[in-house]
């Protein structure tokens, strides 16, 4: 029976048709999305911190506006994501206890520092060009709720990539300092962004069932390579060099080609060894505790107009 | 009056993949009631291939009359729109 009804969702799938939350579906699918799309929510969340550092500094007030509406969006990605995640019956106490237990995971791109204000305008360049990469064909994802609140991510991500491609083209028409600034700031998030699409394929186990289940729709390694060519022509416009020497034009493979990447940085930075983990960890359990008392007020006060209203119907 | 049925507001998602959709509402005794008068009246041609219900009462609506303060103040964020950021001509895929 159980074999019958893996094979009924298997062809739903084959033939591109949407899973909604009350059907059918193997356990293992309910658990790669409950885990995924989490953990997609806990990088939006997390994601808030690196740009929130700049917030106060930034040195325009347009820059300074922009900025806010960037990491404004960012909190309403998790609340979608957040909620995409509790139709599979996961609730969210749970997720954010994963989070603040340091169980669960999140992109490794937010354990790094924005040490100056070009790293805000690195971090919309290169992060959120990458995140777009790995987000538009998840708008095709099998899950209906995650493919919809996709839909709504990526409509609004491309103001941010925008936002931080102005800033840095700013910085290129400056001052020599400024260009330096610039330069410095590509070189420390250029090789965290192309670790963003994560482990080679031959090393990402999960990878051929996500394929199959329609989950993942690309290889991390041919998101990667289309996120290379793409920044590589783009950094044209910016003047600045990407920081790999072996990165070149490959006739054959009509691709470029680029250096190796260090692994052993990515999977120290996931196990919780990467410059910023336990600040951003800090951070985030600092504001939910807290945060404690303005919930506990929200349902208090939310109790007492029940009460109320009640008294005054008997009335 | 009193023993009107309630009011319940019918969702349809059109197409499989698709979010539902208010159509409209009907009365009825209880929700198998409204479910299948629901599939009657609004899903005669194929128009469905899923209904969600949902008793009126349910249903908080934002007031109509304060639809400007409600709204104006995401309407003079245009930094919140791609293209109030300048970015020449020859940059792709951005």
């Amino acid at each position: 029976m159980e074999k019958n009804l893996e094979e009924i969702f298997q062809s739903r799938i084959d033939r591109e048709e949407k899973i909604e939350p009350k059907d059918w579906m193997p356990d293992d699918y309910r658990k790669t999305l409950i885990r995924q799309i989490s953990q997609h929510a806990h990088s939006e969340i997390v994601g808030m911190l690196p740009e929130g550092n700049w917030i106060t500094r930034a040195p325009t007030l347009k820059r300074k506006v922009g900025l806010m509406a960037k990491v404004q969006d960012e909190a309403g990605h998790g609340l979608y994501l957040y909620s995409a995640a509790e139709t599979l019956g996961v609730d969210r106490d749970t997720l954010f206890e994963q989070l603040h237990s340091g169980k669960a995971k999140y992109s490794s791109i937010f354990n790094y520092p924005t040490v100056t204000w070009a790293d805000i305008g690195a971090i919309g360049w290169l992060v959120d060009g990458a995140a777009i990469m790995n987000q538009v064909p998840l708008c095709r994802c099998s899950y209906g709720p995650y493919a919809r609140a996709m839909v709504r991510v990526c409509k609004e991500e491309s103001f941010h990539q925008r936002q931080g491609f102005e800033i840095l083209l700013s910085l290129s028409q400056g001052s020599e300092e400024q260009k330096r600034m610039l330069q410095s700031a590509v070189d420390r998030w250029w090789w965290p962004s192309v670790m963003m699409f994560g482990p080679s394929d031959d090393d990402s186990p999960n990878s051929a069932k996500s394929m199959k289940w329609k989950i993942k729709r690309f290889s991390n390694d041919d998101l990667r390579q289309k996120f290379v060519d793409v920044c590589y022509e783009q950094a044209k416009v910016l003047n600045v060099t990407l920081p790999d020497p072996d990165i070149k034009w490959n006739e054959e493979r009509g691709h470029y080609d680029f250096g190796l990447i260090d692994w052993e940085e990515f999977w120290q930075v996931i196990k919780g060894n990467g410059p910023c983990n336990k600040e951003r960890l800090a951070a985030r359990n600092k504001a939910w505790d807290e945060g404690a008392w303005v919930r506990e007020a929200a349902m208090a006060h939310a109790a007492k107009r029940k009460e109320r209203s009640n008294k005054k119907k008997v009335a | 009056m009193e023993n009107n049925w309630p009011l319940w507001e019918i969702f349809i998602r059109s197409k499989n993949g698709l979010s539902h959709k208010h159509v409209g509402s009907l009365h009825a005794s209880d929700e198998e009631m409204a479910m299948q008068n629901a599939r009657d009246v609004y899903t005669r041609r194929s128009e469905g291939v899923s209904i969600w219900l949902v008793e009126s009462k349910h249903i908080t609506a934002s007031n109509p009359d304060n639809g400007d303060s409600m709204f104006d103040p995401a309407n003079d964020k245009v930094y919140r729109h791609p293209t109030f950021y300048d970015l020449p001509e020859e940059l792709k895929h951005i």
